[in-house]
Order: C-alpha cells, then structure tokens, then sequence
C-alpha cells in the first residue's frame, strides 16, 4: 500500500470521531430509558437519570407485573405472531416456489399480479371495510389473513428456489415424488436457511405491529402488548394534560412507560446479535433479485 | 431448456405425444399451449390458489374497492357502496380547508424527509467504508441498523421519552441555562422531531444496500485514478459516486413514489390534537375521517387521491431517470 498522505490520516481521526457520534446517538435513548425503568420517581423527575439507574428500585417492575392485563397482551402477542407467522410461511413458501418454476406457462402473470401489488395498493378506507364486512374483526384472522404475504419476502424466498440445483428435484421425481412431494421432502430440508430466515422476517414484524390490532380489536384484553403501549403513550401526553396537578401522576406514567418499552423491546434484543446477519443477508439477497 | 437435454422426461408424459402436440397445436396453439400446461403441472398450479385467493382478496378487492369515493356507502351495506354519486366527494374535500391544511403538512414532511433522511444512508456508508478495521466496522453497522428492528410504538415512546420534561434533552437545556421546552405539545417542533426520529430510525439500516454496492466496485478503477493522480477525495467523486449511483437512483425513485404516504404510523404515534397544525397529514386525516367519524366514502376519495398521486410520482420518478442516468424500475 501507499504510505497514508497526512491528510488522509487527519480523516481516518475525524471519520472515527463522527461514527463514535453515531454509536452513541443510537445507543443513549436505551441506555437512557433502561436506567429510568430501575430508576427512583424523585430522581427521574429531577433530570438526573442519564446513563446509570438512580435511586435504585424495582417498584415499577412490581407495578407492570401485578398488572394482569399486561400479561394478557403480552400472550396475545406471542399468540398473534405464532399464527400470523405461520400463516404467512405457508403461503409465502407455497407461491414463492410456484413462481421459481421457471418453465411454468403464466408464471410472468403470476409474478406481475404479486408485484403489481407493491406499487399500488387498496388504501385504508376500502381495507377497513374488507376486513369488517368478512366478520374478522376481534379475531386473530384480521392480523393474520390481510398481512399474509410479504412480496419482498416471496421475491427473496422466490431467488432462493431458483439457484437450488434442478436435477435433485428432476431425480426426485423420477422416483415418484409428486409435486408436494418434491416441496416438502426435497426442496424444504435444502431451504433451512431462507425458511429460517423468512420465519424471523415475519415474526419481528408481527411482533413489532401494533396498527391491525389498533384498527380490528374492539376489546383492551385482545390487544398486543405493543397496543399497551400505545396506549400508555397516548395516555401520557394526549390532549395537553401535563398540567402541575397531574404532575406526580405523569412522572408515575412515565416511569411506567420506561418499564415497558424495555419488556416488549426485550425479546426482539435477546435474538438480535443473533439473526442480525440474516436479515442483513437476506435484504442484500431480494434487493439484488427483486 | 433442461428438459430437452435430459433424454428420459417424466414417465406420465410419453415424447411422441410432446413431439405432436404443437402440430397439433399450430391452429390454436394458445389454448393447446394451456391445456398440455395444466395437465402437466396442475400440482403446481394448485399450491398457487391459495395465495392468489390472498391477493384477489386483500389487496385487489380494496383497489376495486376504492369505488366506494364515488358512491354513497352506507355501514352494513355493500362493500362497493350503494348509489353513484360521482365526484361529489372530491368536491367535498377540495371545499375543505383541512384537506388542505393536511395536503401542505404532508408535502412537507414528506419533502423534508426526503431531503434530510435519504442523504444521511449515503454519506454514512461513504464514512464506514473508509473503516480500515473490519472489527469495528462491524460494530459500528451492528449498532446503527438495531433501532430498524423495534416496533415504531417504541420508537415513538422513546422519542417521547428522549423530549419530556425530565428527559435528556431538556436536562441539556436546562444545563445551559435554557428554559425546558414541551417540544410535545408544540406544533412548532413536530417536523424537527419527525424527521429526527426518522433519521435515528433509519439511517443505520439504509447504509446497507449502498455498502454492498460498494464492495462491487471494481478495485482496478481506483488503481486507475490513482495512477491519474486523483487524491482522495476526487477518487470519491469519480469513482465511488458513479459506482453507487444506479443504488442511489433506484432508491431515490422508491423515496419519491411513498413521498405522500409519509410515515403514518409514527405521525398516529407521536401527534396530538395540539399539534395538528403542522402534524396532521392526508393518511392521518383520511384515518380520523373514515375510522374515527365513519365518513367512509369521503375518506376513500381523499385515499384514492393520494395513492394516485403516489403512482405519478414513482412512474415520473421513473421515467425521468431511465431518460437521464438510464436506471429505472422497470
């Protein structure tokens, strides 16, 4: 290599300089926000909670957890995203592989009808009244069914089928393997990967939406917990009530927020170091195949 | 292709009937063409049924939908409406001055957006790319694309978070001698804060596709300028720059088409009706009018309009840049 120009390593010092501020930009709101979660009323509302919990205490853990109907949206979450996944992984892999089928007659049709669907979409107004007028309001079906194909994810999914090799499937078939056959015996066990990765994909965003619940759930004990929050959210700060006298109550509040923004953040951090790479893999994989 | 190259084809189907068939086929080869098609691969057609009944359902039964904007529908009545009442609709919101007061909120945030969140991915991927340690590269990307992964309701609550009264940023203020600000509640701060969040959200995570343009960067073009005596920073700008720029282009274009659906879910979040003035815009407004108030054929007119105006702008978008820089959609 050339000897770095001095110029050059004034920028290498300034470069690292400005990603240090990037990191710490993007990591102090949850540093932030865990150490309030720990934090002491008085101390949090005296501003002097930043990095480190202040005042120590797990009051407002005893609080969130006491209350029940936390914990009955946090199982409608996990519920909400094992069916929703689910459904979505059926049909996501079942049109994914019909589409990778290069030889199939009305294949570009049926590619077209799938991706037309990216570019222009019904709106909310004739969705709502869809999902209401089929009777599947306050069910698990209006977060499943309306969301149940991602077409970034089946153009990912769809790369994938194609660049496994086509004699495997071809002698598979020869020895007698039907269609299904072939998908769920030969072609599935080769796709462990993108399935994984398709799997993680669509539970972080059904665990991570809240506006189909919002919209479709009538009744506070079927919501998800990121609804919860949401309405913790809204119930702090709608309409302007920050006036003194509901000062304490407003610290309270938002004490409680910190708590449970880290609970319902909390699974999504453990796998994170994780699946990272798959998600960044598999991005790259549909940006350059989509 | 593959099947004429291996010599014996799936035993159902005998080669003189394949060898017929398209003289057979040449009167109507269409319909032949079709027949021979299903025969042979109905299974496949069939595991295709349940999914296209997915989008005949959810998504092209809504755009036929929409035709409820020009019909008067009535609650329990058909999901198409019950009388033509053709633009009266549009002429209602045309008449409103909230629909105008949420069109000019929406074009600028969108606007702003635009010009504030689609530069930072750019410019941060140039800086990491001149990471020597991979290591710390690696951190750096790992830290910046983890707030992409979390729910926007937590996005939105530490956002809020961050601005209360006795959050970090008023402590700052209150440092340097400054009066606490209820950036909450003042319409005043709203875009600021939008775009902020924006920006927190999702910078990290859009450095992605740039970094991978760049490691498809041919290493002999920067040998090349080098040896033509380009310094740093012209090597940036005549060869990295024009390398990414079929990335930046493509995701310019996407940028522009979801322009007027600015973020609605964080919009919902993080306004209130002290707020509205600057925060309320045409997605959030068509919410409260059909959702909140059941106006719902005046509310489909006003989402038609900007998804309409959504599709000319991402096939202009389009066809601009396949007439300038040659990179387009389709």
């Amino acid at each position: 290599m050339v000897k770095p120009s001095r110029s050059y390593r004034v920028f290498q010092g300034v470069n690292g300089v400005i990603l240090t501020l990037v990191v710490l930009v993007t990591l102090y709101p949850f540093a932030n926000i865990l150490a309030r979660s720990f934090s002491g009323e008085r101390q949090i509302r005296a501003g002097e909670v930043a990095l480190l919990p202040k005042g120590f205490n797990l009051t407002t853990y005893e609080i969130v957890f006491q209350d029940s109907m936390f914990w009955r949206n946090y199982g409608n979450t996990v519920l909400y995203t094992v069916v929703a996944t689910a459904v979505a992984m059926v049909l996501t892999t079942c049109y994914a592989y019909v589409l990778s089928k290069k030889h199939l007659k009305g294949r570009g049709v049926l590619v077209g009808i799938a991706v037309f669907t990216m570019f222009f979409t019904g709106g909310l107004i004739p969705n709502y009244i869809l999902v209401t007028s089929l009777g599947l309001k306050n069910s698990v079906w209006a977060i499943a069914l309306p969301n149940a194909i991602s077409v970034f994810n089946l153009l990912v999914m769809k790369a994938f089928f194609e660049n496994l090799p086509a004699e495997l499937e071809e002698a598979a078939q020869i020895d007698g393997l039907s269609t299904y056959g072939v998908l769920l015996r030969i072609v599935l066990p080769l796709s462990k990967a993108v399935v994984a990765t398709m799997v993680l994909f669509y539970s972080v965003s059904f665990w991570n939406s809240w506006f189909s619940a919002f919209l479709y759930m009538d009744r506070t004990d079927l919501m998800p917990v990121t609804v919860y929050l949401r309405n913790l959210i809204q119930g702090a700060t709608g309409g302007g009530n920050a006036g003194a006298g509901t000062e304490q109550l407003s610290q309270v509040g938002a004490n409680i927020q910190s708590v449970t923004i880290v609970l319902t953040a909390l699974p999504i951090l453990c796998v994170y170091p994780f699946v990272q790479r798959y998600f960044v893999s598999g991005v790259m994989l549909g940006a350059v195949k989509g | 292709m593959s099947t004429s190259t291996t010599p014996a084809p799936p035993g159902t189907q005998d080669p003189p009937a394949a060898r017929a068939a398209p003289r057979r086929g040449r009167r109507t080869p269409a319909r032949t063409g079709w027949r021979r098609a299903l025969r042979r691969d109905w299974q496949l057609y069939s595991l295709a049924i349940l999914p296209l009944l997915f989008f005949l359902v959810f998504r092209y039964l809504p755009m036929i939908g929409n035709v409820i904007a020009f019909r008067r529908f009535e609650p329990g009545g058909s999901i198409f409406g019950e009388e033509w009442v053709g633009l009266r609709y549009v002429q209602m919101f045309l008449d409103d001055p909230t629909f105008w007061q949420v069109f000019r909120n929406t074009l600028w945030i969108g606007g702003l957006t635009l010009l504030f969140c689609f530069p930072v991915p750019i410019v941060l991927a140039l800086l990491l790319n001149e990471v020597r340690r991979r290591s710390l590269k690696r951190f750096v990307q790992s830290v910046s694309y983890l707030p992409h992964f979390l729910s926007i309701v937590i996005v939105a609550g530490i956002t809020m978070q961050m601005l209360a009264g006795d959050g970090p940023v008023n402590h700052v203020l209150g440092r340097l001698g400054h009066e606490p600000i209820r950036f909450i509640q003042e319409p005043e701060w709203f875009r600021a804060i939008y775009v902020g969040s924006e920006i927190w959200q999702t910078a990290g995570w859009g450095t992605i596709l740039y970094l991978a343009a760049l490691t498809t960067i041919d290493e002999d073009l920067y040998e090349a300028a080098r040896i033509d005596g380009a310094n740093r920073w012209q090597q940036i700008w005549h060869v990295t720059l024009p390398g990414i720029r079929p990335t930046m282009v493509t995701l310019l274009i996407l940028n522009i088409g979801t322009f007027m659906a600015v973020g609605f879910e964080k919009v919902l979040l993080l306004y209130n009706p002290l707020t509205y003035p600057t925060a309320d815009v045409i997605s959030t407004y068509v919410y409260r009018a059909g959702v909140e108030s059941n106006s719902f054929s005046y509310a489909a007119a006003i989402g038609l309009f900007e998804a309409v105006i959504g599709l000319f702008l991402i096939t202009s978008a389009n066809q601009l840049s396949r007439r300038t820089v040659g990179t387009s959609l389709w």
